[in-house]
């Protein structure tokens, strides 16, 4: 165990720090839940990708840094620390991006990654259903292949789809074994969503933006060149990269971290007022140990996977905890605004409230917390199936 | 840059889980619970035929020179095993403050390689703990008295105090309320130097601590694993049922999110950071969480079994709720956090130092 940065890796952080500081969005972007915000998103990724900083884990020949994971954690923090806008890009970069090395044909990987590691193509997920929710194998949207066997003709709708509104692309599960169930005769799909036969309904979120969407399929006709993997194997294909890696770059520490220095910020700056209330100072002690914990996980998992670890069902524990931790962190800063907390149109209080609003759903989405409670009973602690 | 254990250590920490299994398993302490004394001199012998009294003191003194990250392990299975002896104050914590005192002192001399062959017991007085575990037993204490200086540093023979036994609802620790009387000839160290040696002390003894109850957390977690997977009701293993496998995640998630956390401060220790006190005392908050949380939901998942003399998990319950109060209580270590966060305009450094 030694706990000091290398000189390279000193160099590293001060080359982001440097790079940010000259580029950064020098006023907040407006919503991404917006077209107006999706946009602006859009070009700061885009810029960052110029830069050559928007995915520094892939590898250089495909525009990345080629950068461990303590790098990674270095630039997330340098990110965080420079306020950046929360990125639109990771259903690409971070999800759909490492399956398409790992399983994509060479043709589809120059076609997809170069598009999807400038921007030019936003992606959006289409895993859940009305009726396949927590319940995933449960998919009953259909890709049945043509008579011709080049084209799938696809039927079904898919749900909470993150993005979907303002993306231009979206990968997914689909039933392409009429005769199966669960898991098996799924097959990954790459389908562009400007396709005839596609119908977007956004969905409103909590706080009123269409931050996601239903997305109809009728008779939407997708080559077969854009299966991801085999026939009736995107159960898998889904899975293999869906590890414990991929969890923890969906969600760096350096953001909590960050936010919970805002809130001992914010706290001090109203301490006088809450002078009465002892147990707001407990609030904001026990967030800030949340996400310091979360940070030294990171570090400690971080450790163990460059040295060779391979890291399952551990992950549920991250996704509890970090979900809770969001919470912790917004309802406390909201206890700390009292009154104020309310009004949308405080500048003090907008971001403490869009934040305490997306919290709630962390607990929900990518597997609900029960998922992940059985997870972690059953794997790694091998109780049986009920 | 890396947060993990070395290999070696990973292998030391093994071998030490193996030898406690066969030699500490739960009808021996149930044993030695019932004893007057609460100890086992054949226990003690076999513990220090390992090596394992030996692994503070330094290697010139005939030890092994292990550090402060090493024993976060050692004190890992120490907990889990609830070894019902105080091994960790004498082969630990006193090794620390004597060897932490300067090259040729006389109790350099005397008590390092008494320590490392295991032939002598050291009890340790900080002001922190009410009363001093094994006092009645120890051959030597070391004890603190207070001047407007700062806390002297005293080594005080077993003769030359005396000692009122008290009982725990933890029947393998032995409480000692200490009377003696400082002067010149006990006197180890003075003013700031004293107080040095006994603040480098409490974190580690906090740490200590900390380590044997995520040990006791895992092991309370285990034993619940065991029963939930036999324990069978509407035809059924009730680990089937969703509302006792999620009490048991929620264990899980503790332990596995309280251990880095450990891991961070006792670095910290070993390295001399300056910022040591805030991590001891969120590495002491989370470690006793996780083994309270392990208590609560142990005894639930248990059943009305839980709540009998009979089943071991009361032994391993008993031990945690002993040791969350141990070297700075919940209050004293929630404080300590609470202002160096709340009440300085600096931020601790969130994991290492920064360019």
């Amino acid at each position: 165990m030694h706990l000091r940065y290398t000189s390279e890796q000193n160099a590293f952080r001060a080359e982001v720090r440097a790079w940010l500081q000259a580029k950064a969005p020098r006023s907040p972007l407006a919503s991404y839940d917006t077209r107006e915000g999706f946009e602006q998103h859009r070009q700061w990724e885009a810029c960052l990708a110029q830069g050559g900083w928007s995915s520094v884990t892939w590898p250089k020949a495909l525009g990345g840094r080629g950068s461990d994971l303590v790098e990674w954690l270095i630039f997330e923090e340098e990110y965080a620390r420079a306020d950046c806008p929360l990125r639109i890009n990771q259903n690409g970069i971070l999800l759909l991006g490492p399956t398409l090395m790992e399983f994509g044909t060479s043709a589809q990987k120059e076609r997809f990654l170069p598009r999807m590691a400038r921007c030019d193509d936003m992606w959006a997920q289409g895993w859940s259903e009305p009726n396949a929710g927590s319940d995933m194998a449960n998919i009953s949207s259909r890709a049945l292949l043509n008579a011709a066997g080049d084209h799938y003709v696809l039927n079904g709708q898919k749900t909470w789809s993150t993005r979907a509104v303002f993306a231009n692309w979206l990968f997914g599960l689909f039933r392409s074994d009429p005769n199966s169930s669960r898991h098996h005769g799924l097959s990954y799909l790459l389908v562009p969503l400007d396709a005839p036969g596609i119908t977007i309904r956004p969905i409103r979120a909590l706080n009123g933006k269409e931050a996601f969407a239903e997305v109809f399929f009728d008779n939407v006709q997708v080559p077969i060149e854009n299966r991801l993997g085999s026939e009736g194997q995107g159960w898998s294909v889904a899975m293999a990269t869906a590890g414990f890696e991929r969890a923890l770059l969906l969600r760096s520490p350096a953001r909590y971290q960050r936010t919970a220095d805002k809130l001992i910020a914010l706290y001090q700056s109203h301490q006088a007022t809450l002078a009465h209330d002892p147990s707001i100072r407990d609030a904001v002690m026990r967030a800030w140990m949340a996400a310091q914990a979360y940070t030294l996980a990171s570090y400690h998992t971080v450790g163990r996977l460059q040295g060779g670890a391979k890291i399952g069902a551990e992950s549920s524990t991250n996704k509890i905890f970090w979900s809770e931790l969001d919470l912790l962190l917004h309802e406390t800063a909201m206890r700390i605004l009292g009154a104020r907390a309310e009004l949308c149109d405080d500048p003090l209080v907008h971001d403490w409230l869009e934040g305490f609003l997306f919290a709630q759903a962390g607990p929900i989405y990518a597997g609900s917390n029960e998922i992940q409670r059985n997870i972690i009973a059953e794997r790694l602690l091998g109780l049986p199936k009920n | 840059m890396d947060f993990t254990f070395s290999k070696d250590e990973l292998l030391f920490r093994d071998a030490v889980s193996r030898f406690l299994m066969t030699e500490a398993a739960p009808e021996m302490l149930r044993e030695i619970w019932e004893t007057d004394s609460g100890r086992s001199p054949e226990m003690r012998s076999k513990i220090a035929a390992q090596g394992l009294t030996a692994l503070s003191v330094p290697e010139a003194n005939g030890g092994m020179g292990m550090g402060d990250v090493a024993w976060a392990l050692m004190n890992q299975e120490l907990g889990y095993f609830a070894i019902p002896d105080s091994l960790a104050d004498t082969a630990y914590l006193a090794a620390g403050l004597i060897g932490a005192l300067p090259q040729g002192h006389a109790l350099r001399g005397s008590w390092l390689p008494r320590i490392a062959d295991g032939t002598c017991r050291i009890a340790l007085g900080h002001p922190i703990n009410p009363l001093v575990a094994d006092a009645d037993l120890a051959d030597l204490l070391l004890l603190a008295h207070p001047t407007p200086q700062g806390l002297e540093l005293h080594a005080v023979a077993r003769d030359a105090v005396t000692v009122t036994q008290h009982r725990s609802i933890d029947a393998s620790r032995r409480l000692g309320a200490v009377q003696w009387t400082p002067g010149p000839a006990t006197l180890v160290a003075a003013g700031a130097s004293g107080q040095a040696l006994w603040d480098a002390s409490q974190e580690r003894g906090a740490l200590c601590v900390a380590g044997q109850l995520i040990g006791l957390a895992q092991r309370m977690l285990n034993v619940s694993v065991d029963y939930a997977a036999q324990r069978t009701q509407f035809g059924k293993p009730i680990g089937s049922f969703q509302a006792v496998k999620h009490h048991l995640a929620d264990v899980v998630t503790k332990i596995e999110f309280a251990k880095p956390v450990l891991y961070r401060a006792v670095y910290a220790l070993e390295h001399g950071e300056s910022g040591l006190a805030v991590l001891v005392s969120h590495a002491k908050l989370v470690c006793g969480e996780a083994a309270l949380l392990a208590a609560r939901k142990g005894i639930q998942v248990h059943g009305a079994m839980g709540y009998t003399w009979e089943v071991d998990l009361q032994m391993f319950m008993k031990r945690a709720w002993a040791l969350d109060c141990a070297w700075g209580d919940r209050a004293y270590h929630q404080a300590r956090l609470c202002s160096a966060l709340l009440d300085s305009p600096t931020r601790p450094v969130a994991f290492a130092q920064t360019v």
